[in-house]
């Protein structure tokens, strides 16, 4: 257990609801993630992967727990310094791509730039450079209704790329793709990972785990099993 | 983020739904259009009253008996009218300079009604009025063509005329062709002398319709010798009316021995204090429009906070990606705010544009006069609707955790 990892959980609980109704969905995690791993999370349905991917992007609070983040502890920043945190040093990529609808796929790679304050001219290279990245400066001006699924899914991932984040955080990257988008995803995270970026992939198929380092099993809010891979 | 990307952002959320943004801007625009609108009608209004008011002349004071004075106990005799009725010697007091250094001229009037004819033609002039020369300039009432009838006139009751507009046009076709021709009015023929200016009407009735006679004429040929129906009375100088109120008061009290313990039987109208009573009719009445236009000016609020609401709740999972990218709160509550300020603000630009383009043309016969003032204040208030009506939703939305807004379906 290291000190300067720059994911570091302790006893994180998540509980929803209260009383005879509640759901605990996290059960006490403890989890570290050097800069630079990549990072298959594995587990059941309901086993709390999401939850836990949740906290680690600063989306969710913990119940109880600590987490620190590069250092930091989240739980004493500001609702303004998470904001930060979540633009400057993390990239989402969700399953149902959450690109904002009628904005054109290089206004979407766009606005987390926006928001971290870059020039015009600056942020259009940037996005730019990072469409051509994922193969689709074709495509810059069409809308997400206007692209294939493999398509939108290369468009989140140009714009989690877009502000150079330390850390990938993907919650089932791959389940709306075929095979072939899934193998054209993968690529992507390899070679983000071969220039350094920490990759958590949350995932249900083997041969994307596969791809990864290390693999965590998650259990009924619980890590069962936590092993280095390759 | 710059106000630009903000405004960029704003306007590609209103044009991603233009009917709904269009239609919200209409209900602004209505409101803001009808405050401006309804603002110019009350002020047209009321300056066209003041105007014709104006025209009659605000240094005049008429003078009338309301008949027996009041306080009296029941069963106690009242006085005779005869004792409060106006006469001539009350006008040649009146006009004394030593006992009312304040009235300029005096005229007395008495009025009939009767149908005069010219020939074939016959007219019923609705006031036949007798008086003396000085009633015509005190009045503010010009001769339009031909002349005014003279003192010697009235000293001699000679049967001379002066026509009102409508008069001479009813009988003689123009009010040229009226001068030295016979009216028959009753049994007695008049030499028309005059026709008056045109006047514009202060009421119901016609101020054209009207003939004037010398009053000694009236008298002889068809009032007979009662009492004056008015005495009018011109003061000096237009500051000076109070003063002339005052001294006609006193003057009239004396003369017909109004007991001190009787309401004044004398009821002295002050041409200022019409103005006066008018104006205030007038701005009530602005008022009045002006809620009537504010109210519609709330209903477009609530439009741009129902429109921003659903807005807000159709696009939550929207908020939710911008925050999981870095959106801070204020980047949301911003893009919100400026989105429901441009709805209010664009609507309240189609409002004035549309709010001048009415008030050119007359409006329930009023020429609406545009106020400057409530055309900035129907802008500052749309704006501020903006801002405060959209301010709730915005709030709402700035305010979901990251999580809680992507969650949403
Ligand atoms: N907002 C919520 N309110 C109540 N319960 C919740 C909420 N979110 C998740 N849960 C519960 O927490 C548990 C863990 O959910 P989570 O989404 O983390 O599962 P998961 O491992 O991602 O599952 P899947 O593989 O199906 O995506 C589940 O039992 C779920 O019902
Ligand atoms: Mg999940």
């Amino acid at each position: 257990m290291s000190n300067d990892a720059l994911i570091d959980i302790r006893g994180v609980t998540k509980t929803y609801g209260a009383g005879e109704t509640a759901v605990h969905a996290l059960r006490g995690v403890s989890l570290q993630v050097e800069a630079g791993e990549y990072v298959a999370v594995m587990g059941s349905s309901g086993s709390g992967k999401s939850t836990l991917m949740n906290i680690l992007g600063c989306l969710d609070v913990p119940t109880r727990g600590e987490y620190f983040l590069d250092g930091s502890d989240v739980a004493r920043l500001s609702e303004d310094q998470q904001a930060l945190v979540r633009g400057r040093k993390i990239g989402f990529i969700f399953q149902s791509f959450n690109l904002i609808p009628r904005t054109s796929a290089l206004a979407n790679v766009e606005l987390p730039l926006t928001y971290a304050h870059l020039r015009r001219t600056e942020r259009r290279a940037r996005a730019n450079r990072a469409l051509e990245l994922v193969g689709l400066a074709d495509r810059a001006g069409h809308r997400p209704n206007q692209l294939s699924g493999g398509q939108q899914q290369r468009v989140a991932i140009a714009r989690a790329l877009a502000t150079g984040p330390r850390i990938l955080l993907a919650d089932e990257p791959t389940g709306n793709l075929d095979a072939h988008s899934t193998d054209e995803v993968l690529g992507m995270f390899d070679e983000l990972n071969a220039e350094g970026r920490t990759v958590v992939v949350i995932t249900h198929e083997n041969d994307v785990a596969a791809r990864a380092r290390r693999l965590i099993q998650v259990s009924d809010g619980q890590i069962v099993r936590d092993e280095v891979t390759r | 983020m710059t106000p630009r990307d903000l405004f960029g952002a704003a306007l590609r959320g209103l044009s991603a739904n233009k009917l709904r943004s269009l239609l919200t801007v209409l209900g602004v625009s209505i409101g803001v259009g009808a405050v401006i609108v309804l603002v110019a009608v009350g002020n047209g209004s009321g300056k066209a009253v003041q105007t014709r008011l104006e025209a009659m002349g605000t240094n005049l004071l008429t003078v009338s008996t309301t008949g027996g004075g009041g306080g009296f106990a029941r069963g106690q005799a009242g006085p005779s009218s005869q004792q409060y009725a106006l006469t001539l010697d009350d006008v040649s007091a009146l006009s004394d300079r030593r006992l009312a250094p304040d009235v300029a001229s005096v005229a007395p009037v008495m009025t009939s009604s009767g149908t005069a004819t010219n020939g074939d033609t016959s007219y019923t002039i609705n006031q036949v009025i007798g008086t003396t020369p000085a009633y015509l300039p005190a009045t503010n009432t010009p001769v339009g063509t031909g002349q005014s009838f003279t003192q010697e006139d009235v000293d001699g009751a000679e049967r001379v005329i002066v026509l009102g507009q409508t008069t001479a046009t009813e009988l003689f076709g123009r009010a040229q062709a009226a001068i030295g021709q016979t009216v028959k009015l009753g049994a007695v023929d008049f030499v028309v002398r005059g026709v008056l200016a045109s006047k514009d009407s202060t009421g119901f009735n016609d101020p054209n319709a009207t003939a004037i006679v010398p009053i000694s004429t009236l008298r002889a040929t068809q009032a007979g010798y009662g009492a004056l129906s008015q005495i009018v009375v011109q003061a000096s100088d237009k500051d000076r009316v109070d003063l002339a109120q005052a001294e006609v008061t006193q003057l009239l009290t004396a003369r017909h021995q109004v007991p001190a313990t009787t309401t004044s039987p004398f009821r002295i109208t002050n041409s200022a204090q019409i103005l006066q009573t008018s104006q205030d009719t007038a701005a009530t009445f602005t008022a009045l429009l002006a809620t009537v236009a504010a109210i519609s000016l709330v209903v477009g609020g609530i439009g741009v906070t129902n429109i921003m609401l659903v807005t807000v709740t159709e696009r939550t999972r929207e908020i939710g990606i911008r925050k999981a990218l870095g959106a801070r709160r204020r980047t949301i509550l911003g893009q919100f705010l400026i989105e429901a300020t441009l709805l209010s603000l664009i609507g309240g630009a189609v409002g004035v544009g549309a709010a001048l383009i009415v008030t050119q043309f007359q409006l329930a016969g009023v020429t609406p006069v545009l106020v400057p003032s409530s055309i900035a204040l129907a802008l500052g208030v749309s704006a501020a609707v903006g801002l405060f009506f959209g301010s709730m939703p915005a709030h709402r939305a700035a305010g979901l955790r990251p999580i809680d807004a992507l969650r949403h379906e």
